[in-house]
């Protein structure tokens, strides 16, 4: 039997390639009418549903009180984070495995790393794009004052990055759970929204009971949440907060540990196909 | 291209390749025959890497399928059995993007050019249909220019030119030298474009040859029908024209030559009577 020598690939051809996904990867998102109704624009319809519900309220210690918009766009931001990043890459994967996508892109010489790459820009862009959107609507619709300190927009840059990587990284892992594309929206959108409830997203954190608060500890949304509010509220309310600090440390040290962990479950979870399925 | 030597796959207790071994040289179109459930695509998915085989040895392009990694996986072109992806991307825009990953892939508007989706190709694909998803799957199969192309019942929803247009594209393919793998459940398709066939039925390879050769000499000995006394009557001949002279003009005249589906639906007949009887065969205490 002859040889056939088989010419290589060339270098840096996973980078070129997992750009070029994060463009197909994007437009795919948008011509998709549910994901950009349930990921993209929700925490946009919570925000004005909130804004415009409780506009009569106001929220916080006696003589800093904001209003209902002011109190709720850092959860809104969050929650924007966790829809993105973890219920849109674990649906969307779910779904890909079981329409075929995914048994395709095996067959093709298409690395697995470009695929991430493609996936995880698409999260970033999305979710960027939601942010702004977010943070533009609560200045100019609901009078959102902005914070002015740069300090402040680093913190959100860096909780942006982090807790978008982690939730996106997290979506990955899951998405081996629902065993079919059709199931995949029944299995995630609940533990998506159990950790919404818990983490300070709808319901203001401080008025949880504290087993709950410790329980929603253990997971990074109420971190991510917490990371927004250090942000956006005024310096009175961090006596609210567990050990009444910002703790911004622990935003990073917990998230950065669901980062490591979600790594490790895609590492050894992620296959483009069940083999002999 | 392609060796295979005594490939076996069980699930289970079941067995759904049992020793099936076969060639295909380079610039020759091979087509897999056999009843649904076979193991025809078994065999193509251990080939493309899908499947790990249970035992045997198969090499693709002399490398194992189931290791074979990116630049193995460039120089082949799959068109699987069913079609894929949620279809948010217009014609174009998938060929565009999966045209990029290759190193020296065909041209995107001679490709939907040669799959006839010229009108369509600004069109999401989830808005196709059927036979027009299965032309884009087609298309993503030789768009980057395969060196060997696995075609796993690839006309399935065609209209008959459909078809015909496919056959040509698979020709001229074949014209350009690409090394072909094809399954199918239609014998004319087979007939048409494959230059030798195996019969799969049962997991087992029960014929394999040139097209013309299948079943043997015999299986292609004329037959001449006719209807005599109201009888419907019929003659296997090696000189049906002597046969017919003697005739005269019954009612219901026909001079039939075998053709590959008659030939195949005899063979594949012949070995479901015998694989019947196996059952209490099997049942004897093992001496």
């Amino acid at each position: 039997m002859t040889t056939i020598e088989i010419p290589r690939l060339p270098p840096g051809h996973t980078v070129r390639l997992g750009v070029s996904r994060i463009g197909y990867e994007v437009k795919s998102y948008f011509r998709q009418g549910d994901s950009v109704f349930f990921t993209f624009l929700f925490p946009l319809v919570m925000l004005t549903i909130f804004s415009v519900a409780f506009s009569e309220q106001s929220f916080g210690p006696p003589g800093s009180e904001i209003t209902a918009a002011e109190f709720y766009l850092p959860g809104m931001l969050a929650a924007g984070l966790l829809l993105s990043g973890l219920q849109n890459m674990a649906i969307d994967i779910a779904i890909e495995k079981s329409d075929g996508t995914l048994k395709r892109l095996a067959g093709s010489p298409l690395p697995v790393m470009s695929y991430f790459i493609g996936k995880i820009g698409q999260v970033f862009a999305t979710g960027a794009l939601q942010a702004a959107i977010l943070i533009i609507v609560a200045a100019v619709v609901f009078g959102v004052e902005l914070p002015s300190e740069p300090e402040k927009w680093i913190t959100f840059a860096w909780v942006f990055v982090l807790g978008a990587t982690t939730s996106a990284v997290l979506g990955i892992a899951l998405s081996v759970l629902p065993r079919s594309g059709k199931s995949a929206t029944a299995v995630i959108i609940p533990i998506s929204l159990v950790l919404q409830f818990i983490s300070g997203i709808f319901l203001a954190f401080s008025i949880l009971p504290t087993w709950l608060q410790n329980v929603a500890s253990v997971f990074p949304l109420k971190w991510m949440a917490q990371g927004m509010r250090e942000v956006f509220l005024p310096a009175s309310f961090e006596v609210l907060e567990q050990g009444e600090s910002w703790n911004l440390e622990g935003v990073a040290i917990v998230t950065g540990l669901w980062l490591v962990l979600g790594l490790i479950a895609c590492r050894i979870t992620f296959r483009w196909i069940r083999k002999d399925s | 291209m392609v060796s295979v030597r005594d490939l076996r796959k069980t699930y289970g207790s079941f067995t759904a390749l049992d020793g099936v071994s076969f060639d295909i040289e380079q610039g020759e179109t091979f087509a897999l025959l056999g009843p649904n459930g076979a193991g025809k695509s078994t065999t193509i998915e251990i080939l493309e890497g899908y499947r790990d085989r249970t035992s045997g040895d198969a090499t693709v392009l002399g490398v194992d399928p189931g290791k074979g990694g990116l630049d193995w996986k460039a120089r082949l072109g799959i068109v699987l059995q069913s079609t894929g992806e949620s279809g948010n991307a217009t014609v174009r825009e998938q060929l565009t993007h999966f045209a990029g990953f290759y190193t020296n892939p065909r041209d995107v508007d001679e490709v939907i050019a040669a799959v006839d989706l010229g009108d369509k190709q600004k069109t999401l694909i989830r808005k196709l249909s059927g036979g027009q998803r299965r032309r884009v799957d087609v298309a993503l199969g030789i768009i980057g220019r395969p060196e060997l192309l696995f075609l796993d019942e690839p006309t399935t929803g065609f209209d008959p030119e459909a078809r015909r247009q496919f056959w040509e594209l698979i020709r001229s393919l074949k014209k350009d030298g690409t090394t072909i793998l094809l399954t199918t459940h239609y014998l004319d398709e087979a007939a048409q474009l494959g230059d030798r066939a195996g019969i799969i039925a049962g997991g087992k390879l029960i014929d394999i040859g040139g097209i013309d050769e299948l079943g043997g000499e015999g299986s292609r000995i004329p037959i001449v029908r006719w209807i005599e006394n109201g009888q419907a009557r019929e003659q296997h001949t090696t000189s049906p024209g002597a046969l017919v002279a003697q005739l005269g003009e019954p009612d219901g005249l026909e001079v039939i030559r075998p053709s590959l589906e008659d030939i195949y639906l005899k063979l594949v007949g012949a070995y479901e009577a015998n694989a019947s009887s196996f059952p209490e065969e099997a049942e004897r205490p093992a001496l």
